[in-house]
């Protein structure tokens, strides 16, 4: 199998035949990851760099585990704590990594554009862990394979969006992943936190989040983040709650076996009920959480194919 | 060079549509003929060539003679943002010398102190030192007492104002306008009621002060339906644009395109659209380069952390000749966006060809194609948004003040 790229920049840019090339993989690798021994030997020899600009824990430690299961070289920069803050641009940063011949690197930073970017001045395979606003790739991924598992297929489900949908690069991965693989896509957000020109990428905009849980075979919602709770973007953590949080109620607003999903680090109350969100039969939260594992080895297999002298990105 | 002749050049004459076949015969660094002047012992030949003013170039960042050379600028009014900013007298006086004699610099005088946008900086001194307009450089002053205030005394002292408009609020650090490129991208992105916002602010306190406000940059359909309601109710005030804004949208800054990244942002295909019609109306005054070099420090970085701005000097009049080529307008009107209507609203005895003006012209092979290339560009930085563009129109020839330059 091919990829016509040769990073992981994005959603926007994998066409559908790649989308669910990559998650069959991922499926597979869901059993290894099941199994008491997990290791496989398909990155040995192959050095992962992991650059987070921006903090992570889940993300970085699942990009690592995945990296580790493969049997690659796996090293974890800080990179707040290091020469970024003695002034060397970001491009010289990836120069130098790159000429430790890393074989894959995985990025997060805070602004739209960075990872494509670096991905510009290295020879290897990027990935991108999200970068600012712009796309959160393996997360689309990740969450497109739990609804595959859950519900048999994405195709003709209602997937509801709700959140800071104007921030949020999980929510702009998941528009362009859900509607590659046939999905109808439904986006909550408050007023001030929708983007705008949305419904060119045809997802349907809603201000009313019950109305948008009509019919409903999935709900994911989107972290708020703190600094846009302080009165800048809504009044207050509870009366955000009050319009756009996922309760019981709301949850019974849904079709009865809608799945909830969060992409975490979760503030419980303010856009998700804890008992929504601990729901067992109701809640994929924790499942996210192991097929993300799953996608980012998928990710990192294929992209390095190419290097391991089999066919890999075109 | 006292005397010298130019023979035979298609001439742009004050309020002709298109040139006449004349001869100039240029004296003591002014113009002392049009028509048909006897052969000197120096002198141009000017056949096939169009004889043009000087362009000047009303509103640049930084002072970029190169550029400015290749672009066919004999005058360039100099924006106050400048390190140090151009607050007081002696910065201003020390930029009106730098350029010249081969350049002309207009400095264009904070109008409030290190450009806080709340305390007026000293105008009257920078007016004596040399300064010929009054502007609030790369910002908009939020506080609407101020920016009365500062009319009032620029009304006064019958200096223009020079307006950067973008609310700031409702702007914040947006780096493009809202719609479906900015949401692709995930980029803060702005309504284009920031810049309409701010227009209709600054309106009202022109008509309230009576000073002339020019608007620099105005780059929305809603923004140019106001200043065509103003000019239209006989308020004092003009506005210019930039080839950016005539040329490109907002789809530009695709793939995340630092060289596309300007302020006020690129706007959507319609407001595009919107400007090239109000320079057909008349409602536009001004093209400018808006010229800001910079180098990859500034440009190599992501969107959003990249500094707004392109080198514009050297594009400036082969893309101003698209719109005469497009038949927007004729090339006399272009030089009166270029030259003659800068100069008359900086009160500069210049921007035309006629008898007795300093001679400062330039001759340009219209038909004549180049690309542009950003790596190799004369000016100080090659962060041109028109990279690889194909475009007619080179200065052949340049005098300022009747020397060859």
């Amino acid at each position: 199998m091919t990829l016509r790229a040769r990073h992981l920049l994005g959603i926007e840019q994998l066409s559908p035949p790649e989308i669910t090339e990559i998650l069959d993989l991922a499926d597979r690798y869901v059993d290894l990851n099941r199994r008491t021994v997990k290791s496989s030997d398909v990155l040995a020899g192959l050095t992962q760099i992991n650059m987070f600009f921006e903090n992570s824990t889940r993300t970085q430690a699942s990009f690592e585990i995945a990296g580790k299961r493969l049997g690659a070289d796996v090293m974890n920069m800080a990179m707040q704590a290091s020469s970024i803050k003695k002034g060397e641009t970001l491009i010289d940063t990836a120069m130098t990594l790159n000429a430790m011949r890393a074989d894959a690197i995985v990025i997060r930073h805070g602004s739209s554009g960075a990872v494509q970017l670096i991905s510009s001045k290295v020879d290897c395979p990027v990935l991108n862990a999200g970068d600012g606003s712009h796309e959160h790739p393996t997360q689309a991924l990740l969450d497109a394979l739990t609804i595959m598992r859950r519900k048999g297929k994405v195709e003709g489900q209602t997937v509801v969006i709700c959140g800071d949908v104007l921030h949020s690069r999980v929510a702009r991965s998941n528009l362009f992943c859900l509607k590659s693989l046939g999905a109808e896509v439904r986006v909550v957000a408050p007023p001030a936190l929708m983007p705008s020109g949305i419904e060119a990428f045809c997802a349907i905009p809603f201000s009313n989040f019950d109305a948008a849980l009509n019919g409903a075979d999935v709900i994911m919602m989107l972290r708020l983040q703190n600094e846009r709770m302080q009165g800048d973007f809504i009044p207050s953590p509870r009366e955000y709650f009050h319009l756009y949080g996922l309760d019981e109620r709301r949850l019974a607003l849904a079709k009865p076996d809608a799945l909830v999903m969060h992409p975490g680090p979760m503030n419980r109350g303010v856009e998700i009920a804890s008992s929504v969100a601990d729901h067992v039969d109701r809640s994929a939260i924790t499942e996210q959480v192991e097929m993300g594992v799953a996608v980012r080895m998928a990710c990192l297999d294929i992209l390095t194919r190419k290097a391991r002298g089999q066919e890999g990105w075109a | 060079m006292t005397n010298m002749s130019i023979l035979n050049g298609n001439v742009i004459l004050p309020g002709a549509d298109t040139t006449e076949q004349l001869s100039l015969h240029i004296a003591d660094g002014k113009i002392a003929s049009v028509g048909a002047a006897a052969p000197t012992a120096e002198h141009i030949d000017g056949s096939g060539l169009i004889v043009a003013p000087g362009i000047i170039d009303l509103g640049v960042f930084k002072t970029d003679k190169p550029a400015f050379r290749f672009g066919g600028i004999t005058r360039a009014a100099l924006l106050p943002d400048q390190s140090p900013v151009h607050d007081d007298p002696a910065t201003v006086r020390f930029a009106a010398l730098k350029g010249k004699p081969d350049l002309w610099v207009h400095p264009l005088a904070a109008a409030t102190q290190g450009l806080d946008g709340l305390h007026m900086a000293e105008i009257a001194l920078m007016k004596d030192a040399g300064a010929v307009a009054v502007a609030t450089g790369r910002k908009w002053i939020a506080d609407s007492g101020v920016m009365l205030r500062i009319m009032h005394y620029c009304a006064a002292l019958d200096l223009p104002v020079i307006v950067h408009n973008e609310d700031t609020g409702v702007a914040g650090h947006a780096v493009a306008t809202a719609g479906e490129t900015a949401t692709l991208l995930g980029l803060s992105s702005a309504p284009v009621v920031a810049e309409t916002l701010a227009i209709a602010r600054d309106l009202l306190l022109a008509k309230e002060s009576g000073a002339h406000v020019h608007f620099r940059q105005v780059t929305t359909a809603g923004g140019l339906d106001l200043i065509r309601a103003a000019k239209a109710k006989g308020l004092r005030v003009t506005c210019g644009i930039t080839p950016a804004h005539l040329f490109l949208s907002d789809n530009a800054i695709s793939d995340f395109r630092t060289f596309a990244q300007l302020s006020p942002p690129l706007r959507s295909e319609s407001d595009r659209l919107a400007c090239i019609q109000a320079i057909a109306d008349g409602t536009i005054d001004v093209i400018a380069s808006g010229h800001d070099p910079r180098g990859p420090e500034d440009k190599r970085l992501p969107f959003s952390e990249s500094a707004p701005g392109m080198a514009g000097a050297e594009t400036l009049l082969a893309l101003s000749l698209n719109l005469v080529r497009d038949n927007v307008i004729s090339m006399g009107r272009m030089f009166e966006l270029l030259a003659s209507n800068p100069a008359k609203i900086l009160g500069l005895n210049a921007g035309q060809i006629c008898e007795g003006q300093e001679a400062d012209l330039i001759l340009i092979d219209v038909d004549a194609p180049w690309q542009v290339d950003g790596n190799r560009m004369a000016a100080l930085a090659g962060n041109t948004p028109f990279d690889r563009l194909p475009v007619q129109g080179r200065v052949r020839q340049m005098l300022k003040g009747g020397k060859l330059i």
